[in-house]
């Protein structure tokens, strides 16, 4: 392929979704990740501080999402014209729980004192939702089956023990965020509960990391034969040893006081294990058989979107981090503007 | 997808953007109304317009976040149930979602938490700025709804090539011919529907005889805007039938429940009619005389097509635009109404009192809605057959996605909606019943010591919620 616009406008635009995509599993991994840990909460002070903990960043950050699906359809739409179709139901139940999980940070101060159901649905909308994210992550990595611009398998063919696996580990991976980020930004014992927790999910995320590491050279030969044949072997081996430093780092970091370094360690996991998914599948868009480069907009679309998204990102980022700033330091009891 | 498929996936996309288009036309307005409450409060320095804002803010983050949940669901579902739409026009049309994730979204989503909580952290000129950018977001996101959609209804500078249709002059794809007019519209709908909900909560109050200075400040806010607002909106209106009568003719004639255009005019205006599609006439009607040339070609005598003049397949469904146009304009005709006699009461300085007006203006709180949900029946309805005109049909434009997944996920949407949304209204109200109540002071140092939200229990107000 020629080096031209045709060959770097899709590189360019992979980069950027898988960019905001990645922010997205961070950023609002961390406050699906409060929701999956609420049913551990032990006393109503401790949920209202858990939900205050994120309560100003979640909107923020579940429009990551938007991008990233949005900038699927805008750079490479055969790829999401065949993707959303075959990976429906998990999409549309991920959307669903999003519901229930969005309108419980309002709902629930409203309804108070009976608020019990929101609780709930908060809980249970964010555990879903992150299942469901799972699953469509499974469903992608195992391939998904087209014909003539057009998804062709059935309704329920994302549905495998493989995906179902990613589905149960991204719950644990999400809250083993959420954990981390409540022991940066709470004091007391829900800080310490949440060490606590963050070390049980940590043990799950390793389990699950080794277990997909195993199990998709293993399923699919393609993926085999990117991590193990020369000379690729030679420079992929510290992504492994570097995940298990990483691990290392955040088992002590959850021994020391109160702070954030447990739950950026976490990030680092989340970072590796995706970086170790890019180099899994690139440049498949969709797999098996679609790439970026045939699954992209045409250039003229691309550079159109890519002159918004050079101007607009470092200012979203820059508002981004703002509230952030804004909003440092310990969340205390009692604080909201409800 | 067979054609059962696709008309459940078309009840499944009316359903939710129905459903979604509610929390948009509330909060455009409620956002502008609280950044107007908090730059006043900065002006005059009366707590009054503070404790009007903080009211209105409960209210708007439920309904914000209600919004935002179901715009979502809309967002993906392009995808999932629409996918022939989003390989066939996708290098048009998603661009310009993709504007609006990054030019609105972001600055709504991200400043929202600001507005929300930064009352007590933020030098108060830094949180009105918020509140403004939250405001602008909003507007910004219709800008590109609209964008996206005015392109739909009418395509401009595009080429089709092998089906698929490509961008070649963005400007033209972005201000399509339709779009400044439908722009002004929908915008103009969003604050006209929040007017009259500020107005009715005061009316309530009123009523209720409590939170009196509170309500008429809502009274008169919401009038003078609502004076302004509503006459303007028939001039928009009209300006955008006239951009319909040019560049969609059959939808026209299907909202004029207009069947012969062939002959000589002049065309009557048909107030109200049963529209018969089989057998090409209506059944009944009242109508009058020189009317129709009148509003819609501005002479006694222009003609338009009639729906007889297309062929079958390419007409649209008559029933909705027909209908769903006479409840839009009779609204927006008791909009005028109304505002014009509350500014006749507030002249003569008769707003206070409680009279056949204000129990009227307490009723108007949902008029603004049911002229949305109408207009926007008048106007995808009657877009049909085609999603793309011109491009691609509806029936053409379905994802591959079985009969069964369609109607599984159809239940879903409205069992969640359902129960969703019903609490949001509920809590709405409830909200609205509690009032405005004095905040703490402004800018104190260190923060409030529970959350504001215990002064629902205050002593007291547990009477206020019973009498819902």
């Amino acid at each position: 392929m020629d080096l031209t616009l045709d060959y770097y406008l899709p590189v360019i635009w992979a980069v950027i979704i898988a960019s905001a995509v990645g922010l997205y599993v961070i950023l609002d991994g961390f406050d699906l990740g409060i929701g999956i840990l609420f049913p551990f909460a032990r006393k109503e002070e401790d949920r209202d501080l858990m939900m205050n903990s994120v309560a100003p960043f979640w909107d923020g950050n579940e429009t990551w999402l938007i991008l990233g699906g949005g900038g699927l359809w805008v750079a490479f739409p055969l790829a999401y014209s065949i993707v959303m179709p075959a990976l429906y139901l998990p999409v549309i139940v991920m959307l669903l729980a999003l519901i229930f999980r969005g309108v419980s940070f309002e709902f629930r101060w409203v309804a108070k004192p009976k608020h019990r159901h929101w609780d709930i649905a908060f809980a249970a909308g964010s555990t879903v939702a992150a299942f469901c994210q799972g699953l469509i992550l499974g469903g992608l990595i195992q391939g998904i089956e087209v014909q003539d611009r057009q998804y062709v398998g059935g309704s329920w063919d994302f549905l495998t023990p493989f995906s179902v696996l990613c589905g149960v580990g991204l719950v644990a991976g999400y809250a083993l965020l959420g954990a981390t980020w409540l022991r940066g930004r709470v004091e007391g014992p829900v800080a310490d509960r949440a060490a606590h927790l963050a070390k049980r999910a940590m043990l799950a995320v390793l389990a699950f990391i080794a277990a997909v590491s195993i199990w998709t050279p293993l399923a699919f030969e393609p993926i085999a034969d990117r991590w193990f044949s020369t000379p690729n072997i030679y420079f992929l081996w510290p992504v492994p040893v570097l995940t298990a430093l990483l691990g290392l780092g955040l088992w002590v970091g959850l021994h020391r006081p109160a702070g954030y370094s447990p739950f950026f360690f976490s990030i680092g996991l989340f970072l590796l294990s995706y970086l170790g998914l890019a180099i899994s599948t690139f440049p498949l868009l969709v797999p098996p058989s679609v790439t970026i480069w045939e699954a992209a907009a045409v250039p003229a679309s691309q550079i159109f979107s890519l002159i918004g998204v050079t101007f607009m990102l470092p200012i979203v980022l820059g508002y981004t981090v703002f509230v952030y700033w804004t909003f440092r330091g310990k969340v205390r009891p009692g604080e909201g503007y409800h | 997808m067979d054609m059962d498929a696709v008309m459940l996936a078309r009840i499944q996309f009316a359903f939710t953007v129905s459903f979604h288009i509610i929390f948009p036309s509330l909060t455009i307005g409620l956002a502008a109304w609280i950044a107007t409450l908090l730059v006043m409060w900065r002006r005059t320095g009366r707590e009054h317009y503070y404790n009007l804002a903080r009211f209105w803010t409960r209210i708007f983050a439920v309904s914000f976040a209600m919004g935002v949940v179901s715009g979502i669901v809309l967002s993906y579902q392009f995808g999932t149930n629409w996918s022939r739409f989003s390989d066939v026009v996708g290098n048009v049309v998603a661009p310009l979602i993709g504007y609006e994730v990054l030019t609105a979204f972001f600055l709504e989503a991200t400043f929202l938490g600001i507005m929300l909580f930064g009352w007590n952290r933020l030098p108060p000129w830094l949180h009105v700025t918020a509140a403004i950018c939250v405001a602008v977001g909003t507007t910004l996101s219709a800008f590109w709804i609209l964008s996206a959609n005015s392109w739909m209804q009418f395509p401009a500078g595009h080429v089709v090539r092998d089906g698929i249709a490509y961008p070649d002059d963005w400007l033209k794809i972005i201000f399509s011919p339709t779009f400044h007019w439908r722009f002004l519209h929908m915008l103009t709908a969003a604050y006209l529907t929040t007017c009259f909900v500020v107005i009715a909560v005061g009316a309530r109050y009123l009523i209720a005889g409590k939170h009196r200075e509170h309500a008429l400040t809502m009274l008169r806010m919401g009038l003078g805007m609502a004076m302004v607002l509503a006459p303007l909106q028939a001039f928009f209106g009209d300006s955008s039938g006239q951009s319909v009568r040019v560049h969609q003719p059959a939808k026209l004639a299907a909202i004029e429940g207009h069947w012969d255009g062939d002959e000589p005019g002049p065309v009557p205006l048909i107030l109200f009619a049963i529209p018969n599609e089989k057998e090409e006439r209506n059944d009944f009607q009242i109508a009058v005389p020189y009317l129709g040339s009148i509003i819609l070609t501005h002479s006694l005598d222009g003609t338009f097509p009639g729906l007889k003049q297309f062929a079958p397949e390419d007409r649209p469904p008559v029933w909705g635009p027909f209908f769903g146009f006479r409840v839009m304009v009779g609204i927006g005709v008791l909009m005028i109404l109304v505002a014009w006699w509350g500014g006749y009461l507030w002249r003569r300085g008769r707003l206070g009192e409680v009279t056949l007006f204000t129990r009227v203006a307490a009723l108007m709180w949902p008029t603004g809605f049911i002229a949305v949900l109408a207009g926007w029946l008048v106007t995808e309805n009657g877009r049909q057959p085609w999603v793309a005109t011109g491009i691609l049909r509806t029936a053409d434009a379905a994802s591959p996605v079985s009969y069964t997944a369609v109607l599984t996920t159809l239940i879903l949407f409205v069992v969640v909606y359902s129960v969703v949304f019903s609490f949001g209204i509920y809590y709405i109200n409830r909200l609205i019943n509690r009032g405005p109540v004095d905040a703490p002071p402004v800018g104190a140092t260190g923060l409030p010591s529970r959350p504001i939200t215990g002064m629902g229990r205050r002593p007291g107000s547990e009477i206020a919620e019973v009498e819902v």
